[in-house]
């Protein structure tokens, strides 16, 4: 009898030891040691500069679905924190990541997040890649008066000051690329996305926009994220016949739909497809033959013809390997790192409120050209481009803007645009 | 021998009361964060104390629980969200083109009817399932397949219905609960405290109801259902209320989960999390109901620490822990304890004679 009791009393004792533990932790992580933690008690002002690193964050998925696309991402942030820290760090002290597991699980990302501002107290997140997870990571984020550096285009209608969105915006990407498509590929257009926020948000921008160029819609489908059966869909396609499918389906989908429409007879000859989710990366997964002569709308290629961009691919693929291949959001992801460091060194802190206000208006020379934070939304300037696959898995540039465009969440810019934007105004 | 048994229950109580006290207290020594953590873990834990009075004690396996947690957290995300939104349209409805606040979310304005909501909707799909599935004898593995089913068809729903549930994003982004803002450290530390107290007191009640005649039937239940069915008790009808009790302690884990979380999307109640609860149960040590708690908190303090510390290959070791607890643990945690007593009293055959308690 007395055994069961000891049982219990060892659950107490563990339970004890694990908050002892989780305690200690805390401390441990506010100082790391001892002598350093009196230091900092005595002088109290001079906190900051008694420590010789600068943590950041970096939270992006490497176990789960999103894995396979987020990881380059990281890579090319640590890349950047390599590089800053080479050339002497940032305020001359260097750089230290601290890196965490979204695991493509939104309420991970909030968890991580959370952690990272309270617990490590980083001056930065570099992180995210889904809108469901940035939408995670906001609320935390705003709370606790962090930074995120998000480096994924995405569906706009969102300009939070606690966030720097450094991939596209709709009218960065979207927008141009159904411009683009009217004036050369036809008037008759076939909308394919994923069942979530981005597309369907997309897509309702695009109909906005058609509908005032009139233009025709012919068909609109939504499937479900990691969907493979794309069968009914092309027979749908092959019915309506249109002269561009604008495609915003998202991961695995897009090797099957791809795969699907070959062996369905339809080649890039036939319909265009044009995808705003499909880089270089993504090419790999889905075979170049298979994809051959279909266009993209991004802001930047491997191909991108800048010294910086030549610079960068070399680097990238001395660190990761002759193979790897870089593509839109990995740049975006390397370049914010850079935005910081600048707004940083601009601020002389790394007081989240100084380096927003040092970080409105700055430059960088970035691989896909000249990037500029707009103070007003925090999204960047950015050119924009439309690409062809070309059969060694590369794109080639067919089109670029002659300058880099004004970043517009809301669309503002747009008359077509004012319901839409106006349905948002909360 | 009375005296004993008296001696261990009266030494039982007082532990278990002294780790409730020192739950308790830990606000005192945690940060907010870690607190917030535990939190977490602790409203899983009163999830898995349903799961373990469904699975450990009348044999019936759900693999599909995650759904009636997600819908008592939806509930209360949705009071939290048109609270957030004061009433107004909530952002994700605006884009997908909705222009006034649809049927089903207006109840959730007023949040008494939300956390009414929260516990009874779960409990009402529950009864629905149980009734038609026990009713015609479908058991074992026919019924565990069914759940799993319903888990697909609920999720498949709450993405495909954006302009109604947020789609794969979820719900978050929450401001005031009561006129209180969620996210500040004093009513984190309150909703923490409201966590311990409602896991204290599940704990208690299914303690009870365990303990007594009715605990007796659902064991006889479980192993030997036909037995029971020729003694003149109905099997069904008690697997339709435990069926729906669990349930309704799940819709109640969610909703604290969300207020402590802050966000609840598809991906929290899909089929891996449901397996993952069952996991909990079994890693802990099912039908003992202590386990079930001791598992879904170590099993959830495990992932967190090993994915802090190991973000690349924390995976792996979250499934040997899995391979080593299935192989070497088959009774969970607390059968390991139960295996070294039986040790023990072979040594010392002198101790006095004990009913066993039985498993199947």
């Amino acid at each position: 009898m007395r055994k069961r009791n000891f049982f219990y009393l060892l659950i107490l004792g563990l339970l004890a030891i694990f908050m002892v533990a989780c305690s200690a932790a805390d401390n441990a992580a506010n100082a790391t040691d001892p002598e350093e933690a009196a230091a900092t008690e005595e002088s109290d002002s001079n906190e900051e500069s008694e420590e010789d690193t600068i943590k950041v964050g970096i939270l992006h998925s490497l176990s789960g679905t999103m894995a396979i696309s987020e990881t380059s991402v990281q890579q090319a942030e640590l890349l950047a924190i390599e590089e800053i820290n080479e050339d002497g760090g940032v305020l001359g002290k260097q750089l230290e990541p601290v890196i965490e597991d979204g695991a493509s699980d939104w309420p991970t990302f909030a968890e991580k997040a959370n952690k990272l501002l309270q617990q490590d107290e980083v001056a930065t997140i570099f992180g995210g890649w889904t809108s469901a997870s940035r939408k995670a990571m906001l609320p935390v984020v705003e709370e606790h008066n962090g930074l995120l550096f998000y480096p994924v285009q995405y569906e706009g209608m969102e300009a939070s000051p606690n966030i720097f969105y450094t991939g596209a915006a709709p009218n960065q990407q979207i927008v141009p690329a159904v411009d683009w498509l009217l004036e050369n590929r036809g008037d008759s257009f076939f909308l394919l996305g994923s069942d979530y926020v981005f597309p369907r948000t997309a897509n309702a921008a695009i109909r906005a926009q058609l509908d005032n160029e009139g233009a025709e819609l012919v068909g609109e489908e939504y499937t479900p994220l990691g969907h493979t059966d794309y069968n009914t869909v092309i027979a749908k396609i092959k019915n309506e016949n249109p002269d561009v499918i604008f495609n915003t389906l998202n991961g695995d989908s897009n090797v099957a739909f791809f795969k699907q429409l070959k062996d369905a007879g339809i080649t890039s000859d036939d319909i265009t497809v044009l995808s705003v989710s499909v880089a270089e990366e993504e090419i790999k997964g889905i075979g170049a033959d298979v994809i051959e002569g279909h266009l993209t709308s991004w802001n930047y290629y491997q191909t991108t013809d800048t010294p910086e961009n030549e610079e960068f691919v070399a680097n990238y693929q001395e660190e990761y390997g002759e193979d790897a291949v870089t593509a839109d959001p990995i740049e975006a992801g390397y370049f914010g790192v850079y935005l910081w460091a600048q707004a940083v060194e601009e601020a002389g802190t790394t007081d989240v409120d100084e380096v927003r206000e040092a970080a409105k208006g700055i430059s960088y020379e970035a691989p896909n050209g000249t990037v500029t934070i707009d103070g007003d939304n925090q999204h960047v300037y950015k050119t924009v481009r439309i690409g062809e696959v070309q059969s060694d898995g590369m794109i080639s540039e067919l089109w670029q803007t002659e300058e880099p465009v004004k970043p517009d969440p809301y669309l503002d810019e747009y008359d077509w645009a004012s319901d839409l934007s106006e349905s948002l105004a909360e | 021998m009375q005296n004993t048994i008296y001696q261990k229950i009266w030494s039982q109580r007082v532990i278990l009361n002294l780790i409730f006290l020192l739950l308790l207290a830990a606000p005192l020594f945690l940060s907010d964060f870690r607190l917030n953590l535990l939190g977490k873990f602790l409203a899983f834990a009163i999830l898995a104390i349903g799961l373990d009075l469904l699975w450990g004690y009348t044999g019936v396996l759900s693999l599909g629980h995650g759904i009636f947690f997600g819908l008592g957290a939806y509930c209360m995300a949705m009071y939290l969200k048109l609270e957030a939104t004061g009433g107004g349209l909530p952002d994700f409805m605006a884009w997908s083109g909705m222009s006034e606040l649809p049927l089903i979310w207006i109840p959730f304005q007023y949040p008494i009817v939300a956390i009414i909501l929260g516990i009874l909707l779960p409990a009402i799909i529950a009864f629905m399932l149980g009734y038609l599935t026990f009713r015609n004898r479908i058991s074992g593995v026919y019924f565990t397949i069914l759940s799993q089913a319903l888990v697909l068809v609920v999720v498949t729903l709450f993405v495909g219905s954006q302009n109604l549930t947020g789609g794969s994003s979820g719900l978050t982004n929450f401001n005031t609960f009561f006129g209180f803002s969620v996210n500040s450290a004093t009513t984190q530390t309150a909703f923490y405290i409201i966590t311990v107290i409602v896991l204290g007191l599940v704990f208690f009640l299914s303690r009870k109801l365990v303990k007594g005649r009715f605990g007796k039937i659902l064991v006889g239940i479980r192993d030997g259902e036909n037995r029971m069915r020729f003694l003149g008790y109905s099997p069904s009808a008690y697997k339709t209320f435990i069926y729906t009790l669990s349930a309704a302690i799940a819709g109640l884990a969610g909703m604290l989960f969300v207020l402590q979380v802050g966000i609840i999307s598809p991906t929290m109640i899909g089929i891996i999390p449901s397996i993952e609860m069952v996991l909990w149960v079994a890693l802990g040590g099912r039908g003992t109901l202590i386990g079930p708690v001791i598992g879904a908190v170590l099993v959830n303090a495990a992932k967190t620490g090993f994915s802090e510390s190991y973000p690349d290959i924390w995976t792996y070791f979250l499934g040997l822990l899995f391979v080593l607890v299935v192989v070497f643990l088959p009774k969970g945690i607390t059968g390991l304890f139960e295996k070294w007593n039986d040790r023990r009293k072979k040594q010392d055959v002198s101790s006095s004679v004990e009913v066993e308690k039985s498993y199947s």
